[in-house]
């Protein structure tokens, strides 16, 4: 009875902490949205994140791109080759990059690379007192900190997807066109045919939203690591970006899910 | 008689159910140097988080300038801490940014000021700390007490009415700690500052202190000049002072038992 007692209350308690973090979370959200009303946001601290996550991903997003076309071209020549549709390879290629692997893609290499370096950034500065520092300048960290990180990665989410959709299917062009020997024009015809405004603008919602989760939640992570004593010092840092990575990635499955029952 | 700059009255505070601080009251008057002194775990960094209003207390009020850090507004905390400069124990820099654009950060966001003004100023602060030509450094590449010195050229860029310090000379090597509290009786003598140090450091308080405050298990124990201090007859400041174990061990067993109690909530 007693163990009973202690798994129902240890449930209870576990669910009233994760409510918590949940509304936390949020207001930590609405707190960084809403600083953007309350000065000048720092153009010069923008630009230096945008050049962080978007520059600096660029390399990565290109190489990841050009493998996950080349390897989805590979994938749909084998399975249209046994229906004799290989003319719709362009098609499958394209379709597949911009409604679903560009976005998901580019957001994972977004969290493996920008997610865990904020996080990990953040939770150093919160270490280091960095944002008692801040407050006793009278400097709001939400505006200073948090907002500039927020809007890069709103910018260049949607803009490295773009970058990643339109080298995946140069990848797929390649596995077609040069390995493959089917005709360039069937290839590029077929891509042009079957993308449609909606498929594009889909695809560029999904990034905005991926963006979003992609710095939201390791910020969040870092931003409260001294909310947990067993979180501070070094581990703490490491244990919080293990959390960030894990339950970006997952949150933005998530919203992939919802976004794509949306759209259809 | 003098209206104190900092007054604090009947400040409790708790980390969980555990209390830290007790009751405690105390003023700081303009123009003097207050050392609040105390052993590991009696809550000073605890009092000094709550002056600053980086914590809210379980119950009582500091009065800062007269305005109630407490419930104060805002933009009236706002106000309040553009007259304040503290100086982190490991100097808080932010760690993207050199030391110049350090320094120069409260300037840059809070006034108006052109960036050549900006600029000189920077210099006249890096001066003062002897830190000349040290301005494009990462905080990385400075050893601790370079660190702890262009966090004070930081704390001090707005010409505050109230300086903070947190454990100014831990972990320096003796020369750099004896400088460094030179530094501070210079500031208050240049520039008329109102300074409160936390700090566990003997030398440090006997130096620099015109008033000194000793907390013990979140309780003031003392509050007095320099010599009244020395003078004691509490057992406990006389331990401190003559660096000997405490003996009472019911206070071992509450410091360990609240470590505990901080650990589990």
């Amino acid at each position: 009875m007693g163990a009973l007692f202690n798994s129902i209350s240890n449930l209870g308690e576990t669910t009233h902490k994760r409510i918590g973090s949940i509304g936390l979370a949020t207001l930590f959200l609405i707190r960084i949205i809403s600083s953007l009303f309350t000065g000048l946001v720092s153009f010069k601290q923008v630009l230096k994140q945008i050049y962080f996550i978007g520059n600096r991903s660029l390399a990565v997003i290109i190489v990841a791109a050009l493998f996950t076309g080349m390897v989805v071209a590979l994938q749909f020549y084998d399975t249209l080759v046994r229906f004799g549709s290989v003319d719709l390879l362009g098609s499958a290629v394209a379709l597949s990059l911009i409604k679903e692997l560009g976005p998901v893609m580019t957001a994972l290499m977004l969290i493996a690379r920008v997610g865990s370096a904020t996080c990990s950034e953040i939770g150093i500065m919160r270490n280091e007192q960095q944002f008692d520092a801040l407050d006793c300048m009278a400097i709001n960290s939400y505006r200073y900190v948090m907002l500039p990180r927020l809007l890069a990665a709103l910018i260049c989410t949607p803009i490295l997807t773009a970058i990643f959709d339109l080298v995946g299917i140069g990848g797929g062009y390649i596995v077609a066109v040069h390995i493959q020997g089917e005709s360039p024009g069937a290839y590029i015809q077929g891509v042009l045919d079957t993308i449609s405004y909606k498929d594009v603008v889909v695809g560029q919602i999904k990034s905005l939203v991926f963006g979003l989760f992609i710095i939201w939640i390791p910020l969040y992570y870092g931003y409260y690591l001294h909310l947990s004593q067993k979180n501070m010092g070094a581990e703490g840092v490491s244990n919080g970006t293990t959390q960030a990575v894990v339950m970006s990635a997952i949150i933005m499955l998530f919203s992939d899910y919802i976004v794509s029952s949306l759209a259809l | 008689m003098v209206s104190p700059i900092i007054s604090i009255k009947h400040l409790f505070a708790h980390y969980g159910n555990t209390q830290v601080l007790n009751d405690v009251n105390l003023d700081v008057n303009p123009g003097e140097i207050l050392v609040v002194m105390g052993g590991s775990g009696s809550g000073k960094s605890t009092l000094l988080k709550h002056m600053l209003g980086l914590k809210a207390p379980s119950s009582g009020t500091v009065m800062i300038d007269d305005v109630n850090i407490i419930t104060a507004k805002n933009k009236q905390l706002q106000q309040l801490r553009k007259k304040m400069g503290v100086a982190f124990q490991g100097g808080a820099l932010l760690s993207s940014l050199n030391v110049a654009d350090n320094i120069s950060l409260p300037l840059e966001q809070n006034t108006s000021l052109d960036t050549q003004t900006i600029d000189i100023m920077v210099r006249m602060k890096l001066e003062l700390m002897n830190m000349s030509g040290t301005g494009h450094l990462m905080p990385s590449e400075l050893s601790g007490g370079m660190l702890k010195r262009a966090g004070l050229a930081r704390a001090v860029i707005m010409d505050p009415k109230l300086l903070f310090f947190d454990e100014p000379s831990a972990g320096l090597d003796p020369t750099t700690a004896v400088e460094l509290d030179e530094l501070i009786l210079t500031l208050r003598d240049a520039m008329n500052i109102t300074i409160v140090v936390v700090t566990h450091e003997l030398e440090s308080v006997f130096k620099i202190a015109d008033r000194v405050v000793v907390l013990f298990g979140g309780e003031v124990v003392a509050n007095g000049t320099v010599e009244e201090i020395k003078n004691s007859t509490d057992e406990r400041i006389q331990n401190m002072i003559n660096r000997k174990p405490n003996t009472n061990k019911d206070d071992g067993e509450v410091y360990f038992n609240r470590l505990l109690n901080k650990r589990e909530s």
